[in-house]
């Protein structure tokens, strides 16, 4: 498990780039869900978490593929292999993403 | 309509026959494909694939779960040779036919050669690409004509093959007619810092083992020769049917053409809207455009017109150029951030005090929000 900000530090709409090995991508809805993915857009080399978030689903920002986040499946071409999910925990006001080996957020 | 007949099967056909299926039309789909391949995505032809990163079956638009559940028929390594709107009949080159209620036209184009460039590769088919990289060995010498998007991206592959790279390019700076002379600029110096020789201004005459001869008797050494200088639209099997061709198959501004059974999509179709024919030979234009198509082929009239987000993308050694709106050369151009002496930026095309076009390089981030924001496109549905 890795702490990903604070909650504070990731409003509605926002998104967070958890570097790592992989990279992960931390998305707080405007429905207020929290949800993690590999950041890193299975198609071509783009961070996910520089995306359009609307919804549940993300856009790459190359190519516009669009990725689930509740389930990490794309939804239409480029894009053709899922991302991987991550459960996402909050505890006293902190964000932290479970299953992920990495470093903590800056 | 009981079957329709897709003539293409590249990424707008492709996406057509999807489309039939998510907008609920469940009987026969027949997609006719000249090449013998499964359909396959073009963008990494020039790049990954070339550069012998991606596989074939990379390359795959559809997965073994789409190929079962949009159950088409495929028609391979046959060209469609006619359309008898009469009979309802495509003819097919093996000598069959396909009828069909509906007619989806995805035909896409062929790379156009240079009289005189016998024997020069071009980049469009996967076969293409093959036979390309199986000629580009270490040592050799490459000369590309044309420094479009095509061009570039050959040139930026060569290059990190570690190949010797001259690109002979007619206008006085690459892609000058479609993003004006400041970001040319940066196009051609993306070129410069990795190597490339790129010579604007040049008109070539022709080829032979020497290398590409110019029109002042220059001679450009070089073992292998890339054309990349468009596109034809391939319309001729069409002659006969009465649709209208000319730069592309002639369609209103939802893709129908004069028949509501028949529609166009992709490279292909020249629609037209606001008086004006229009083509676009990208790869988001052939996706965008199948939803809008396919819903008027089912509805049997226009009920939706095609709006174009004018979004294209290209990698360029260091770089991801991306492009949005419609632009034209003489808008003004401001730099939103960065300038076009960094490695990253972002600028604005203006035209009566309203933004017409974003174009970034290595800034998608911010480059998607102008995108929404200035050019008010709708989210993506």
């Amino acid at each position: 498990m890795i702490r990903a900000c604070t909650v504070d530090e990731l409003p509605p709409g926002e998104s967070v780039r958890i570097p790592g090995a992989p990279a992960v991508a931390v998305f707080h809805t405007e429905a207020g869900e929290l949800y993690a993915i590999d950041d890193t857009c299975t198609h071509q080399d783009a961070s996910l978490a520089d995306g359009w978030l609307e919804g549940c689903f993300v856009e790459c920002p190359l190519h516009a593929a669009l990725f689930d986040l509740r389930t990490g499946v794309p939804t239409c071409l480029p894009a053709k292999e899922p991302v991987r999910t991550y459960p996402v925990l909050v505890d006293d006001g902190v964000v932290y993403v479970q299953g992920v080996a990495g470093e903590d957020a800056a | 309509m009981k079957r329709v007949a897709v003539v293409g099967a590249s990424l707008a056909g492709v996406r057509a026959a999807q489309e039939l299926r998510a907008q609920g039309y469940d009987a026969g789909i027949v997609l006719i494909g000249e090449e013998p391949h499964l359909p396959y995505d073009r963008p990494p032809l020039s790049k990954a694939f070339l550069a012998g990163t991606a596989s074939p079956a990379s390359l795959e638009l559809l997965d073994a779960g789409d190929l079962a559940s949009l159950a088409l028929d495929f028609r391979l390594g046959v060209r469609a040779t006619a359309l008898e709107p009469s009979n309802r009949r495509v003819l097919l080159s093996d000598g069959g036919s396909v009828h069909a209620d509906g007619v989806v036209i995805a035909t896409g184009g062929r790379a156009r050669t240079l009289p005189g460039f016998e024997g020069a590769h071009t980049l469009r088919t996967l076969d293409d690409a093959v036979a390309l990289r199986s000629s580009l060995v270490p040592g050799v010498r490459v000369a590309i004509v044309g420094a479009g998007f095509i061009g570039a991206e050959v040139a930026s592959t060569c290059r990190s093959l570690g190949l010797d790279v001259v690109v002979l390019e007619a206008l006085a700076a690459p892609l000058a007619p479609v993003l004006g002379p400041s970001l040319a600029a940066v196009c051609a110096r993306l070129h410069r810092d990795h190597g490339t020789d790129l010579r604007c201004g040049v008109a070539v005459a022709g080829m032979d083992a020497a290398g590409v001869h110019l029109a002042d008797g220059s001679l450009v050494p070089a073992d292998v020769v890339v054309t990349g200088v468009g596109m034809t639209p391939a319309t001729d099997w069409l002659a006969g049917s009465g649709l209208k061709v000319g730069d592309g198959v002639h369609t209103d501004a939802g893709l129908v053409t004069s028949l509501p059974s028949v529609v166009a999509v992709g490279d292909v179709a020249r629609y037209h809207a606001g008086g004006t024919g229009r083509r676009h030979e990208h790869w988001t234009n052939a996706s965008e455009q199948a939803p809008v198509a396919v819903a008027n082929l089912l509805a049997g009239r226009t009920t939706r017109t095609y709006e174009p987000s004018g979004y294209v993308w290209s990698d360029q050694y260091s770089g991801t150029l991306q492009l949005a709106g419609h632009p034209r050369p003489d808008d003004t151009l401001s730099y939103v951030d960065g300038d076009p002496a960094s490695s990253s930026f972002v600028a604005a095309f203006q035209r009566d005090g309203e933004t017409v076009g974003v174009f970034a390089l290595n800034n998608a981030k911010l480059f998607n929000r102008l995108r929404r924001q200035a050019l008010r496109r709708p989210a993506t549905v």
